[in-house]
């Protein structure tokens, strides 16, 4: 593969579409039990996709019990009601259902897809697992294990260190500052009653966002809602984060591991989603970061091969919008890219993009949407970023006329705006030549120090 | 923070490294529905249509990868690759990119053992453009050697990231290293690192002269158009190109000798933390071994250890609490031997001997008893509902054609999966197991964590 692109940068880019000619039928449903949804009624196969999220996610994990929400997420389809772990497996596999769960760091997400022949039983399971999850000590424990086992793995990961003492360093005093993920020594503090206390405090209506994509229509999904989410209750307790802003900006931080490539996280305040300026900020984002051809990776890449993959996104988390990039590269290079990477962010700031920038910019952004709709995952997901970032049901038809309206003094304005090379925060993992720690490292959980 | 920045280069590295834990290829002939013909220079053509979305992928597969290159020459395939965005005779570096990206198009391409893939999903009305582009460095690639040198340094950064910076993948390159005794499959697809510094502009052209023939290439189509449409746009572009003559590149890989003793490799890292084990086998391919054997294989694969309900996962990680991980992984898509792999990773504290013995438990209880037939029926049915999700996507079957084509299969390896597979029977399994699991042709792996001193 010659391309690498972090998932966030395709997820933003289908955020920052709109439809041409062919548009995508959205349906508005509420059941009679008032839970809603948007759906996609395709009856070409019959399989059913259904997504949803609650807002609270792993930002809400008590200090020191990190980890905890992504342990509920590994314990929801291990026994439920009255099947224990072992019968809700068979259940699950016997009939083909997928059942997963995955925690962010400001949500809790689920993913239900069923053929049409075990639909039923596949929306008892959801419910089931939803509202009486059972936490048996077995599979607590062996899942605990497992996540334990992964984190060992991860935390000897340079692009995982990286990730790690970036939020760290950035976020000292706040929720985002801690792993989500945790460390052996945190997952290993999460009670069944921590467990309890996320479910309860998360799992409510008022939170819930829900798609369907596929083998339904409106009535259908309609009491299907009720029975999946009719027993949660009205509202949930979760208090969200506090609003913050990256802290340690301009700095530099060394994490010495000794490995041939070193890996660069680098970071500052973005933009937020609901901004009126995110759709300039997408495209200036995707000249100078989306991909093949853009200035990044250009200048980086193409034409002196210091790195394989370099990327740079916007990443609108609730409570402090950022923009983000990064890169690896031999240690003896570190220097070097670094310093083209701050230039290429500068120049954009100072000089703006260029008019056929922005025009190929914009054609990219409005006609590779439907590319994300080959598939029920991809339709669902677009689903979900639509719902989660508060958009109307008729964003889509509206999204052309936001681009088209964007113009070149938009894009000089908020490029100077947002690219602040001097204000970045850069860690750097490996053991890089010339590049020096401009302020105290901290220690990070569960890294171990290396070298003494 | 859960900023999973996992590269999409991750699922990708599966398929390029090692290709051999790929799930198996789900299909249903009558529902993709493909279409298939010639061209007269030889071009294999497969159309796949779908019309959910106005849009199609578009793929060229050559029928040559990393085990087909010289000696000495480790990793060329792959860096043809990355060269063949570098321009043609009439095309600017990157030109064809650019395009692309203006049109909202994604591009990308892969390289494997048997075959190296190149790829746009483009809005339908973009399928023209991309045949003419493709075609064109079918035919007139033309690089610079400024060009040459800046692209080797990408691959090396590229085998830093994927390899030298993770202990796993070192270990694992290894350990296939040890696999093959003289089979090329036996080199990692991105090449040794001093024989990657070596690669040269005259290293990259002579591969590309020799292989790149529309005769020996598939072209697949899927999505939202129709085979009429794609054969007028195919003989337009494609069709000017002449074939000529191409090496037998089975002939040229040679034979994988007689196996006859066990390996065993163990690696300690400072870097690893979390130890592992597996075990392989060889295992028959699609020309290499009792291919007939593959379907009860990959049952055998499911059984075993292709689920949370699977025989290693229940034993070893759920009832006997030593595993926090355990499976098996078969896929006999690739030409030469392919591979029968069981692992297991140890919960914390778990000694792995008591691991190892307790897989080999599993496998010996299997080679004496078999599988059940309740067993076997569940796998078939769960088996044979993937080919129906695997319709979900319009635009995934055209990998699934277009590695079965380059396998040599064509697409009755893909038609007739579901019934292959639904014809596997208990005695069958048990044969295909007794065939494969046998001692001598095996490789024991083992990661463990090295204290820092």
């Amino acid at each position: 593969m010659r391309r690498v692109t972090a998932p966030l940068v395709l997820f933003l880019a289908l955020l920052a579409w709109t439809p041409t000619a062919w548009s995508l039928e959205i349906q508005d449903v509420v059941s009679p039990g008032g839970v809603k949804a948007w759906l996609v009624e395709d009856r070409s196969n019959p399989i059913l996709t259904l997504s949803f999220s609650f807002a609270g996610g792993e930002s809400s994990d008590p200090v020191g019990k990190e980890g905890r929400a992504r342990l509920v997420s590994g314990l929801l389809d291990e026994g439920a009601g009255d099947l224990d772990s072992s019968a809700f497996q068979k259940a699950l596999t016997e009939d083909s259902i997928s059942l997963s769960f995955s925690s962010r760091i400001d949500r809790f997400a689920g993913k239900l897809v069923t053929l049409t022949e075990t639909r039923e039983r596949a929306v008892g399971l959801l419910r089931s697992a939803l509202t009486e999850p059972r936490f048996d000590p077995e599979p607590v424990e062996r899942i605990r294990a497992q996540i334990q086992a992964s984190l060992r793995s991860n935390l000897q990961n340079p692009r995982s260190i990286a990730s790690r003492a970036w939020w760290a360093v950035s976020f000292p005093d706040h929720p985002y500052g801690r792993s989500g993920d945790g460390t052996p020594d945190s997952v290993a503090a999460v009670a069944v009653e921590d467990l309890r206390e996320f479910v309860a405090s998360t799992f409510a209506l008022d939170r819930l966002v829900v798609s369907a994509v596929g083998d339904i229509d409106a009535t259908g999904l309609a009491t299907l809602l009720d029975r999946v989410f009719g027993g949660l209750p009205a509202t949930g307790s979760a208090v969200p984060a506090e609003d913050t802003a990256p802290r340690a900006a301009g700095q530099t931080f060394v994490v010495e591991q000794d490995i041939p490539q070193s890996v660069v996280v680098v970071g500052h305040a973005g933009i937020a989603r609901a901004d009126p300026d995110w759709y300039v900020a997408s495209l200036l984002n995707e000249i100078l970061a989306g991909g093949f051809g853009s200035r990044l990776t250009a200048e980086i890449r193409e034409k002196r091969g210091l790195v394989y993959g370099v990327y740079a996104y916007l990443l609108p988390v609730d409570h402090a919008p950022l923009i983000m990039g990064g890169l690896a590269t031999q240690n003896a290079r570190v220097a070097e890219s670094i310093r083209i990477l701050r230039q290429e962010w500068g120049r954009m700031a100072e000089e703006g993009p260029t008019e056929a920038e922005l025009a190929d910019a914009r054609t990219y952004l409005t006609g590779s949407f439907p590319l994300r709709l080959v598939d029920s995952d991809g339709t669902a997901s677009v689903l979900m970023g639509l719902q989660e970032s508060d958009l109307r049901i008729d964003y889509l038809d509206r999204r052309d006329a936001l681009y088209a309206a964007v113009t070149l003094e938009d894009m000089k304005r908020v490029a100077r705006r947002l690219y602040r090379p001097d204000q970045l925060t850069v860690v750097v993992v490996g053991m890089p030549e010339g590049v020096a720690t401009t302020a105290p490292v901290p220690s990070i959980p569960g890294v171990p120090v290396r070298g003494g | 923070m859960p900023i999973r920045s996992t590269p999409r280069s991750v699922l990708s590295a599966i398929l390029v490294v090692a290709g051999l834990l790929s799930a198996s290829p789900p299909a249903l002939s009558e529902v993709f529905d493909p279409e298939t013909f010639t061209l007269d220079n030889g071009l294999e053509v497969v159309v796949i249509p779908n019309h959910r979305v106005p849009v199609v992928s578009h793929m060229v597969w050559y029928k040559v990868g990393s085990a087909d290159e010289p000696s000495g020459k480790a990793g060329i395939a792959h860096f043809l690759e990355h060269l063949m965005f570098k321009g043609t005779k009439t095309r600017e570096p990157g030109e064809f990119s650019r395009l692309i990206s203006r049109v909202g198009g994604s591009e990308n391409a892969f390289t494997s053992y048997d075959f190296t893939a190149y790829y746009q999903n483009v809005a339908k009305d973009q399928l023209p453009t991309m045949m003419e582009l493709e075609a064109d460095r079918m035919a007139n690639l033309s690089i610079s050697r400024a060009d040459v040198d800046a692209e080797r340094e990408v691959i090396l950064e590229e085998r830093r990231s994927r390899t030298d910076n993770n202990p796993s993948s070192q270990f694992g390159e290894q350990v296939i290293a040890a696999t093959y005794l003289s089979y090329p499959y036996r080199i990692p697809v991105i090449g040794w690192e001093n024989e990657m510094r070596r690669l040269s502009y005259e290293d990259a052209m002579a591969f590309y002269e020799t292989w790149y023939a529309p005769n020996n290439a598939v072209l697949v189509v899927a999505g939202d158009v129709t085979a009429d449409e794609v054969r007028r746009l195919a003989e337009r572009t494609y069709g000017a190109i002449a074939s000529r003559p191409v090496p037998d590149r089975i002939a040229l890989r040679g034979e994988e000798p007689p196996q006859l003793a066990a390996r065993r490799l163990e690696m300690d890292s400072p870097r690893v933390d979390q130890p592992s084990w597996s075990r392989r086998w060889l295992a028959p391919g699609a020309l290499w071994g009792d291919s007939a054997r593959a379907p009860a294989l990959e049952v055998l694969s499911e059984i075993l250890g292709g689920s949370a309900t699977s025989r290693l996962y229940r034993s070893l990680v759920v009832e006997k609490g030593l595993a926090v991980a355990a499976g098996a992984g078969y896929s006999p898509d690739g030409i030469g031997p392919q591979t029968f792999i069981v692992y297991a990773s140890p919960r914390d504290g778990v000694d792995l001997a008591a691991l190892e013995a307790a897989v080999e438990a599993e496998v010996g209880r299997l080679l004496r008893d078999g599988v059940t037939a309740d067993e076997l029926a569940s796998a078939i049915t769960r088996m044979k509902r993937r080919a129906v999700f695997a319709r979900d996507d319009m635009l995934a079957p055209a990998r699934l054609f277009g590695e079965a084509m380059v396998a040599g299969g064509g697409i009755a390896d893909i038609e007739e999966w579901p019934e292959r597979i639904a014809a596997v029977t208990t005695e069958g399994v048990l044969a295909a197991a007794r065939g494969v699991f046998v001692s001598d042709r095996s490789v024991t792996a083992v990661l463990r964590p090295k204290p820092a001193s």
